[in-house]
């Protein structure tokens, strides 16, 4: 987080010798604020100092990684903003789907194989099931440590470690700590143990607390005992208390530099039912967790939970595109109808909506704009008539059709020419300006 | 440990909006809906005020639309063959708390039914349920400015909530809605800025924005899904932040909008893995509005019955408990 130069100042010795090069040290303080000249510069800068700023110039909210280094681990926090639309949302909350302790090691590493499956594309991106919960609940230490070995060495996903009695804990962790499992979790009751499991084998640790002061002092105490990385928990089943508790945590750490606060959250929405569990943990994925605890494996859950992931956590700076090319929507056939449009998603969708709607069978031509809207692309270069004829040629439009009629969007009618001149397209029509005119348009024009 | 204050200090408040109204009020409700009235984003009660929790309005349609799956149409039952016997399905065992009547029937593109029919169907539904109504003509602005002003008519003192008012149409819907005594859902196409836009017009022609609920026209999750809850959300913060014009409740047409998507009609046979269709469709459905929830809608309509379930405990998960 930016210091200004008074906060800066404020650490520094205060004595004006000049030795940094700058005549006082106020003068030091604004050059070190505006990032000309680092801390470190002033040759008489304390340790007491110098931890302060380091710690001051650290993210407001940690970084956190869980699974080995390199491939495989999956990383939350750090973020910035508490809307999307003021920056974006950095890191997507990860799924964590929970081993029950209750379950055979047949049944367990049944499920583990299952986990290893739930991978899904979707508009092009790979959405997974990235993390398993392995629930320890009530096994003796022995057990507990074998139980984990096992799924160890079939998981293609790093653990996150249920238990509450720290000798199963400390068993478990001994097995994979070279794997970096998260350890669930301390709370007012075992906090000792399990921060000091979590500070010799240097595992993320998530913490609990009954209130947040609680949890800030539980906090606060594992770091200083050395648990650099720590996550937040909360109960999804208490979700009114708990979209209050995330959300205060967050703003204290990104707008007041709360530190003991300035970690990702995790919420624990497992649910017996499919659908409450699927409602949780989207209400979640809109509030700030970075990894959810379930339950389900279904495609019915996954898929929308992951969907909602994928949709919060796009860059809402960067437009959504789809894939250029040559879109059949309905039974097309030789004598269907020609449209182009940009690749900016609005569009497409607004377009292949009304399409659909019009009950015409339609080749939907999506030209590559850059994800920019009709005018947009126009008007920024990115849409030419020369574009369009490429982009046809590009996409075999010709070779689907026997006519030569292509309906162009209303807001650039100025193609038609153009490309009734340079293209096989020797008859244009001129469309609606918006989307929503198409299924009168084709029911009017086309014949 | 002393936690530093960061409680958002918002200086205004969204306009509560009473739908339906009883005998006493000149129409035939048994019940009114209030909606909005916050002061505060959604469920952070320990910062301010959210009075009415969101609602859910069960979507009924004049004709069955023609793309929708039969694992839809089936959970729905028989009833969908009748406007009336739908809505009073939806209210007596779905348990909605109002009724969303989509006049499909009248688009010119498809059966292209008569303003009389319509105006037919809202009496019909109106009869059938005592709870308000959302009347949402089929989009296709000349064909509402035909249709809504008779259906206004016909149900003229029952304080409903008639859509979609645009920067086109909206003289003609702020006429019907001042005469009938009707509030008014005001629509802008996935921008904030027209959203604005087509409000201050309603305003102009003389429509109180205190009557006006506003539609960002919605987007099913995975398609723009992301863009209108910003807008939701962004909305939301301008009208707590002092801006009149924003500071409306919100309506998503969830239902509507869902059923038309690849990932609730195709089943397992097109989408290997991805589950079985008859969980997936509510289960899209459900996670739509309960994410459009979090952004600040005030009103969602919602088709499948077990989606209403859904997001009906889910809201009262969110409404209860201590404030802090």
């Amino acid at each position: 987080m930016a210091l200004t130069a008074m906060a800066l100042y404020k650490h520094l010795p205060r004595t004006n010798c000049g030795d940094c090069g700058f005549p006082t040290c106020m003068a030091f303080a604004m050059q070190v604020a505006s990032k000309q000249k680092a801390a470190t510069d002033c040759p008489h800068l304390s340790e007491q100092a110098k931890s302060a700023l380091s710690e001051a110039a650290s993210p407001p909210m940690k970084l956190v990684r869980i699974g080995p280094a390199g491939t495989g681990g999956v990383e939350i926090g750090q973020e910035t903003v508490m809307f999307r639309h003021e920056e974006k949302f950095h890191h997507a909350p990860n799924l964590a789907v929970k081993i029950p302790a209750s379950l055979s090691n047949d049944e367990a590493l049944k499920k583990i194989e299952q986990i290893n499956q739930a991978v899904f594309t979707r508009v092009g991106q790979e959405l997974a099931v990235r993390l398993v919960a392995v629930d320890l609940a009530g096994l003796p230490s022995e057990k507990a440590a074998e139980r984990t070995k096992a799924f160890a060495a079939k998981s293609r996903a790093p653990f996150v470690l249920m238990a509450e009695d720290p000798d199963a804990m400390a068993a478990a962790v001994a097995v994979v700590s070279d794997k970096k499992p998260l350890i669930y979790k301390a709370t007012a009751k075992n906090a000792e143990r399990f921060i000091s499991i979590a500070a010799d084998k240097k595992c993320p640790l998530a913490i609990s607390g009954e209130t947040l002061e609680q949890l800030a002092d539980l906090a606060k105490t594992a770091k200083d005992k050395g648990v650099a990385d720590i996550v937040l928990a909360f109960d999804g089943k208490d979700t009114a208390r708990s979209i209050r508790a995330i959300t205060t945590a967050r703003r204290a750490a990104l707008k007041k530099g709360f530190r003991p606060f300035g970690f990702p959250s995790m919420v624990d929405v497992a649910h017996d039912d499919m659908a409450r569990e699927t409602a949780l943990a989207s209400t979640f994925v809109a509030k700030y967790a970075g990894i959810l605890i379930i339950n389900g494996l279904d495609g019915a859950e996954l898929l929308p939970i992951l969907t909602a992931i994928q949709n919060i956590y796009t860059d809402p700076q960067v437009p959504n595109t789809v894939e250029s090319k040559l879109y059949e929507i309905g039974a097309v056939n030789e004598n269907s109808p020609v449209l182009f449009t940009t690749n900016f998603a609005l569009t497409y969708f607004s377009v292949e909506g009304e399409v659909e709607r019009s009950k015409v069978p339609c080749f939907i031509s999506v030209i590559d704009t850059g994800g920019l809207g009709v005018l947009n692309a126009y008007a920024g270069d990115k849409l030419s008539a020369e574009k369009v004829v490429k982009a046809l040629d590009a996409q075999k439009a010709a070779e689907k059709v026997k006519h030569r009629k292509l309906v162009i969007p209303g807001l650039l009618p100025a193609f038609r020419a153009e490309i009734e001149d340079t293209s096989v397209w020797k008859q244009v029509l001129i469309g609606p300006e918006n989307a929503s005119g198409i299924p009168a348009f084709l029911a009017g024009n086309w014949k | 440990m002393q936690i530093p204050d960061a409680k958002e200090k918002w200086t205004s408040k969204i306009n509560a909006i009473t739908l339906g109204a009883t005998r006493a009020e000149g129409g035939t409700r048994a019940k009114t809906v209030t909606v909005g009235g916050e002061t505060t984003l959604p469920f952070l009660t320990s910062e301010g005020e959210m009075p009415h929790p969101p609602a859910i309005a069960g979507l009924v349609v004049d004709v069955v639309p023609e793309g929708w799956p039969d694992i839809l149409k089936k959970a729905i039952g028989d009833e969908i063959r009748s406007p009336a016997e739908w809505a009073r399905k939806c209210v007596e065992k779905f348990k909605v708390d109002l009724i969303c009547l989509k006049l499909l029937g009248p688009d010119p593109v498809g059966k292209n039914l008569s303003a009389d029919h319509a105006a037919k169907t809202v009496k019909a539904v109106l009869e059938a349920v005592d709870v308000p109504l959302i009347i949402w003509g089929c989009g296709d602005e000349k064909k509402d400015n035909e249709v809504l002003p008779p259906c206004s008519m016909a149900a003229r003192g029952e304080n409903c909530l008639i859509g979609a008012a645009t920067d086109k149409n909206y003289r003609t819907l702020g006429a019907i809605g001042k005469a009938d005594k009707h509030k008014l859902i005001g629509e802008a196409p996935v921008d904030i800025n027209i959203a604005k836009q087509v409000n201050i017009l309603l305003q102009d022609a003389g429509f109180d924005l205190k009557d006006v609920v506003m539609c960002q026209v919605t987007a099913a999750l995975g398609y723009g899904f992301d863009y209108v809850y910003t807008i939701f959300e962004r909305v939301r913060i301008a009208g707590l932040r002092g801006d009149k014009h924003m500071a409306l409740p919100q309506i998503a047409n969830v239902g509507w909008e869902v059923w038309k998507i690849k990932e609730a009609l195709a089943d397992e046979d097109i989408l290997p893995g991805w589950g079985k269709l008859e969980k997936r469709g509510p289960q899209w459905e459900a996670t739509t509005a309960v994410g459009y929830i979090q952004a600040g809608a005030d009103i969602v309509t919602l088709a499948h019955p077990d989606a209403i379930a859904t997001v009906k405990e889910t809201i009262t998960q969110l409404m209860t408990g201590d404030s802090k």
